[in-house]
C-alpha cells in the first residue's frame, strides 16, 4: 500500500458549496450531541465494512442507543439488523428517505417530528454523493453529515478521507464520546 | 389526418359555376379513410397537448432532485452556481436546470432512434419501395399500437412510417428548442416535455423495429423463435471473424447475404455485439451473440475479431486505437460515426479490400451496406490468414507488469464500482490470478481503470488473461427476439393481467452498468418467473439473463418458455423493440378492454396506469436512450426501477404513500373521488440493491383495479419477498389491504394482525372503476 490513500471516486467532482472537514471525532460528537433529533441512515454496505469491533452494522446498533439517535437502514439492511436481534431500527428506501428529508413537514420515521441533523454511512460512494446533493440543494435548513472513511463534499460536514485503520479508530472514538455522554 | 393537411368540406356552395353541395377538398398526404374507429381527441399530439395528463401524474409523482453538477455551463453568461436557491443568469433554478438536463439527454435517447429509423427507413425504401406491406406479427390486426395511439393512423406500408417518422422529428426539434436558454423556465413543465420525449421514443422504436421486421423477414412474434449461440465461446477461432458492434443492422445483412450468396456461411465467423447482435440472431440465428456492450472492449483485447465493424450507438468512441492494439482493420458504416475514416463508399471494392488488407489505411468509412458486405467477407478472409498466431499478454508477461504497481489505487478511484482492482493487480504480480480473474464478472468494461492507471497498465487485458479458461467456456443459448406480441396472446392473457391474476408483468431492459455484475438480471428474472409474472427481456438484459445456469447447466432460456403468459420469459429483441413491451400494454387496453385506440393517448394511459401491473426495470442503465425509453413508460403510467447507478439520471419520481390526498381517483362509475391507496407507489425509482429491487417491483405491480384475488396474489408476492430479504412483515400492508378478502389466505394471521396494530379499517380503500381523467367519468350520481 501507498503512504499516499487518496480515496472517492475520481470524477465526483464537488460544486461550489462543499463540506467542512470533521477535524477530530470530538467534533461530530458535538454535533451529534447537540443536535435535537438525529438520524443516522445506514446503507446497503455496512455489513461489508470493518471496524474496530465488527462492523458497521454493530456501530449503528450502538449509536442507535443514543438517547437523540434514530437509526435508519437502508436497501435490505433491515434484514441484517433483524438477525442480529438489534430493536428500534428503522427501514426506509434511501430514494424515499431522500425525497422526505427535504420536506420540513414530515413527522420522521416514527412521526415525532423532522429531523435536524442527518449522518450518513455505509453506501456506494457516489449513491451517497446524489442523495447529499439533493439534500445540500433541496433541504436548506437540515445539517448533513458523511461519516464514512471518504469525504463527500455534498455533506455540510464530512470525515476527510483516511486510510482504513485511522478511520476505524475516529469512529470508535466518536462513538465511545457519546455513549459515556449519553 | 395530418396535422399538415388541409381539409375543406363545403356542405352547399353556389357560385357562378353551379351549385355544390357536399363539396370536400384535401391538400397534401392523405390517409386511408376505411378505418371504422373515429379519430380521437390527441391525433399528432404537439408539446403541449397531452400536459394536462403529464401534471396529474407529476404532482403524485412529485421529481426529487438529485443534481450531478451544481453550475450551468450551456451559455456565456455561465458558469452560473446555482447551489440552493440561487439562480442562473437567465433566471434559471436549480430544479429546473435538472429537468432541463433530463429532457435533452431524453432528447438525445428519442433522436439516436428516430435516425435510427429514419436510416434504415431510407435504405428499405429504396430496397423494396414505398409500398413495401407491412406485415408485423402473426394473428394480430394492432400492427402498430404506438403509431395508432400516438399518430391517429394505422400504417400499412414503408409509405406510412415516413410520415410517423416525420411527426417525430419534428416534435424533437420543438423539444430541443424548449431547451434553449430563456425559454422553459419551470421544472414541471419540462418534465411535461421529457414525457413527450419519451412517447416519441416509443413511436419512434416502433417504426424502427416492424420495418425491419416486414422487410428482413425477423421473427413475426412467434413464441418459439430459434436458440442462438451466445458468448465468447461459442465464436470459432479457427475461421476468420468479423466483429459487428452497434445496432443498426443493415450492414450485418448485408455481410450475412454476401457469405450465403457465396456459399462462405461455414467459413466466416460473424458475432454481434450489443443490439446488432439480436438483430443478426433474429435474421439468421447462424450469426453469433457475443455478448452486451461490456463484452465490447474484451472481445476486441481477446485478440478473436480479425476485423471491426461498426454502425451506430453504443460504440466505443477509441475502436480505432483498439483495433490498431489488435491489427485488424475498422469498417464504419455510418455517418452518424464515421471516425475519423475516409469515405470510400464510391471506390471500387476490390482496391478497398487491398487498402485493408495492406495496412494502407487503417479503416474505411463505407455508407452502402451491400458494399460493406463485400468488402467485410473479402477482407477479413484475407486478414484472418496473416493475423494466425496473434498472441495476447502471457501471464508470465502480465505478472512480470503488475510488479510495476505503484499502489496509487487511481484504478480503484476510476472504477464505476470500486473493484478491487489494485489487489488484484498487486495479487498477480505474486502469481495469484484469481482476484483478478474474480473482477471478470463484475467489470462493466468501462476501462477507466486503465484511463487512470499512472504507468498505463491494459487491466482489461490482464483480467482477460486471469479469467482465460471461464471466457472460452462462455457458451450459451439465447432465445431470439421474437418481436411483437400477438393480438391473440393478449386476447388470452388481457383479463388474467388487468384483474391481477396474473401477479404482473416486468420488463428487464436497458444496458449492462450493472452495480455487481449481469448475473443480478437473470436473479431477477427468475425470481418473477417462479411467480409466474410475465417476464419479458430485450437489449443488453436479454443477453446477461442467458450467461447463468442452474446446477443441471441450463439457463433461463431453456427452462421457460417464450410465450407472452403466466411464466413465460418473452425476449422481444434489441432496444428498438422495446416498443413492442409498452405496446402489449395498450394493446391490452384495446383489444382486451375495447378502450379506442386511435388518438386517444390520455385515455389509454390512464386505463394502463391504473389496470395493467407492469414493471419496467432496467438495472444496468447507462445510456440517454434508455432514459428516452424510461420516459416512454411513465407517460404511459408504466414505473419504472433502475439500479443504484440509475440514480446518474439525477432525478427520481417519487409517490408519498402516506399522503391519502395524493392517491384520490375519480370512480368512473359515479364520478365520486375515492381513496385508492399507493398503488403503484413510484414512477421512477432507484433500488440500492437488487434485493430491494425484487421487493418494490412486487409491490410496484399493484394497481387500483385489482381484483380481491388478484390483490391477493400480488400482497402474497410482495409480502413473502419483503420477509425473504428484510426479515418481517412490510409496514404498509394497511395501505394495500382494502378489504379483508384482499388477504392472502395462506398468510392471514399474520397480516390481520399487522392491519391490526397498523389501525386499518375495512373499507377505507376503495375499489373504483378507476380513472384520474374527468372527462373519462361515465355516470355522475
Amino acid at each position: 500500500m501507498s503512504a499516499k490513500m487518496t480515496l472517492g471516486q475520481t470524477a465526483e467532482i464537488p460544486g461550489p458549496k462543499k463540506a467542512f472537514l470533521i477535524p477530530k471525532p470530538d467534533v461530530a460528537a458535538a454535533m451529534i450531541k447537540r443536535a435535537k433529533r438525529a438520524l443516522l441512515v445506514v446503507g446497503s454496505e455496512a455489513s461489508n465494512i470493518g471496524t474496530k469491533d465488527g462492523d458497521l452494522v454493530g456501530y449503528a446498533t450502538r449509536l442507535s442507543k443514543i438517547r437523540n439517535v434514530t437509526v435508519a437502514a437502508t436497501g435490505h439492511l433491515i434484514g441484517e439488523f433483524r438477525k442480529r436481534k438489534a430493536e428500534g431500527i428503522h427501514t426506509t428506501p434511501l430514494m424515499n428517505l431522500g425525497d422526505r428529508l427535504r420536506d420540513p413537514e414530515w413527522g420522521g420515521l416514527d412521526g415525532a417530528g423532522p429531523y435536524d441533523l442527518v449522518l450518513f454511512a455505509g453506501f456506494p460512494y457516489y449513491l451517497e454523493w446524489l442523495v447529499l446533493s439533493g439534500l445540500k440543494n433541496f433541504a436548506p435548513k437540515l445539517r448533513t453529515i458523511s461519516l464514512d472513511r471518504v469525504y463527500q463534499p455534498n455533506a455540510n460536514w464530512s470525515f476527510g478521507s483516511m486510510a482504513e485503520e485511522e478511520w476505524k479508530e475516529v469512529l470508535d472514538k466518536m462513538i465511545t464520546i457519546l455513549e459515556e455522554g449519553d | 389526418m395530418s396535422k399538415r393537411d388541409l381539409r375543406l368540406k363545403i356542405n352547399e356552395l353556389s357560385s357562378a359555376l353551379g351549385t355544390f353541395k357536399g363539396l370536400e377538398i384535401q391538400v397534401g398526404r392523405i390517409f386511408e379513410e376505411d378505418w371504422e374507429e373515429p379519430l380521437g381527441p390527441t391525433p399528432f399530439p404537439s408539446v403541449g397537448t397531452l400536459r394536462s395528463w403529464d401534471l396529474k401524474l407529476l404532482n403524485r409523482y412529485k421529481p426529487f432532485y438529485m443534481p450531478f453538477c451544481d453550475l450551468c455551463c450551456l451559455c456565456t453568461f455561465g458558469k452560473c452556481d446555482l447551489t440552493g436557491d440561487k439562480r442562473g443568469a437567465c433566471g434559471i433554478t436549480m430544479a429546473g436546470q435538472q429537468s432541463r438536463i433530463v429532457l435533452l439527454a431524453a432528447c438525445i435517447g428519442a433522436s439516436t432512434h428516430a435516425a435510427h429509423a429514419r436510416h434504415m427507413l431510407n435504405h428499405l425504401i429504396e430496397e423494396y419501395g414505398r409500398d413495401a406491406p407491412l406485415e408485423v406479427a402473426l394473428n394480430t390486426n394492432v400492427e402498430a399500437p404506438h403509431i395508432r395511439l400516438v399518430c391517429g393512423f394505422r400504417p400499412k406500408t414503408l409509405r406510412d412510417l415516413e410520415d410517423a417518422l416525420d411527426y417525430v422529428e419534428t416534435q424533437l426539434v420543438q423539444l430541443v428548442a424548449a431547451t434553449h436558454t430563456g425559454q422553459e423556465g419551470d421544472n414541471l413543465d419540462f418534465e411535461s416535455k421529457v414525457f413527450h420525449a419519451g412517447m416519441l421514443d416509443h413511436v419512434a422504436m416502433e417504426v424502427a423495429d416492424i420495418e425491419q421486421i416486414a422487410t428482413l423477414g425477423l421473427p413475426k412474434g412467434e413464441p418459439d423463435t430459434p436458440l442462438a449461440d451466445l458468448g465468447f465461446g461459442s465464436i470459432d477461432t479457427s475461421k476468420p471473424v468479423i466483429m459487428c458492434i452497434g445496432h443498426n443492422v443493415l450492414p450485418s445483412v448485408d455481410i450475412i447475404d454476401y457469405l450465403m450468396d457465396h456459399d462462405l456461411f461455414g467459413e466466416v465467423e460473424v458475432g454481434g455485439l450489443c443490439c446488432t447482435a439480436h438483430d443478426m440472431s433474429r435474421y439468421d440465428k447462424r450469426a453469433k451473440v457475443i455478448g452486451p456492450i461490456s463484452w465490447q472492449l474484451r472481445f476486441i483485447r481477446s485478440g478473436i475479431p480479425d476485423l471491426i465493424v461498426v454502425d451506430e450507438q453504443c460504440l466505443r468512441t477509441d475502436v480505432m486505437i483498439e483495433a490498431k492494439k489488435i491489427g485488424v482493420p475498422v469498417i464504419a458504416t455510418s455517418e452518424k460515426s464515421c471516425l475519423g475514416l475516409p469515405d470510400r463508399t464510391g471506390d471500387d471494392p476490390d482496391k478497398i479490400v487491398e487498402d485493408l488488407v495492406e495496412g494502407r489505411v487503417p479503416g474505411v468509412l463505407i455508407l452502402d451496406p451491400r458494399k460493406v458486405g463485400e468488402v467485410s467477407v473479402k477482407t477479413v478472409m484475407a486478414v484472418a490468414p496473416r493475423r494466425a498466431g496473434f498472441k495476447t499478454l502471457t501471464r508470465e508477461a502480465v505478472s512480470e507488469m503488475a510488479k510495476k504497481c505503484r499502489s496509487c489505487m487511481e484504478c480503484v478511484r476510476a472504477c464505476p464500482n470500486n473493484l478491487p482492482i489494485m489487489e488484484a493487480v498487486q495479487a498477480a504480480a505474486q502469481g495469484d490470478f484469481e482476484p483478478l480473474a474474480a473482477l471478470y464478472d463484475l467489470c462493466v468494461g468501462c476501462a477507466r481503470c486503465e484511463s487512470a492507471c499512472p504507468v498505463d497498465f491494459p487491466i482489461i487485458t490482464f483480467i482477460n488473461k486471469a479469467a482465460e479458461k471461464e471466457i472460452l467456456n462462455e457458451k450459451y443459448l439465447m432465445r431470439v427476439g421474437r418481436g411483437a406480441i400477438q393480438d391473440v396472446e393478449i386476447r388470452e392473457v388481457g383479463r388474467a393481467i388487468v384483474f391481477g391474476e396474473i401477479p404482473g408483468v416486468v420488463a428487464l431492459v436497458g444496458c449492462a452498468n450493472y452495480p455487481a455484475g449481469g448475473a443480478d438480471v437473470a436473479r431477477i428474472a427468475e425470481e418473477f418467473l417462479k411467480r409466474r409474472f410475465i417476464v419479458l427481456v430485450s437489449g443488453c438484459s436479454a443477453m446477461n439473463i442467458a450467461m447463468t445456469r442452474d446446477e443441471d447447466g441450463l439457463n433461463l432460456y431453456e427452462k421457460y418458455p417464450g410465450i407472452f403468459d403466466a411464466g413465460g420469459l418473452v425476449n422481444v429483441g434489441s432496444c428498438v423493440s422495446n416498443a413492442h413491451i409498452t405496446g402489449a400494454t395498450i394493446k391490452i387496453a384495446n383489444i382486451f378492454a375495447k378502450r379506442p385506440l386511435r388518438a386517444n393517448y390520455e385515455e389509454i394511459a390512464d386505463y394502463v396506469y391504473n389496470r395493467v401491473g407492469a414493471v419496467g426495470v432496467a438495472w444496468g442503465a447507462m445510456s440517454q436512450k434508455a432514459a428516452s425509453i424510461a420516459a416512454g413508460c411513465w407517460r404511459l403510467g408504466i414505473p419504472v426501477v433502475v439500479g443504484p447507478h440509475g440514480a446518474k439520471y439525477r432525478r427520481m419520481l417519487l409517490g408519498r404513500k402516506e399522503r391519502e390526498e395524493d392517491w384520490m381517483v375519480y370512480d368512473a362509475r359515479s364520478g365520486e373521488k375515492v381513496y385508492v391507496g399507493p398503488a403503484p407507489e413510484h414512477l421512477f425509482y432507484a433500488a440500492e440493491t437488487v434485493e430491494e429491487a425484487l421487493v418494490m417491483i412486487a409491490k410496484l405491480a399493484m394497481r387500483p383495479n385489482d381484483t380481491s384475488k388478484g390483490r391477493a396474489v400480488k400482497l402474497s408476492h410482495y409480502i413473502d419477498l419483503y420477509q425473504k430479504y428484510y426479515g418481517g412483515m412490510p409496514d404498509d400492508l394497511h395501505l394495500y389491504v382494502r378489504r379483508e378478502a384482499d388477504v392472502p389466505f395462506t398468510m392471514r394471521d399474520q397480516i390481520m394482525k399487522a392491519l391490526e396494530e397498523a389501525g386499518w379499517v375495512e373499507g377505507k380503500i376503495a375499489s373504483p372503476d378507476p380513472t384520474l381523467v374527468d372527462r373519462l367519468v361515465r355516470r355522475r350520481l
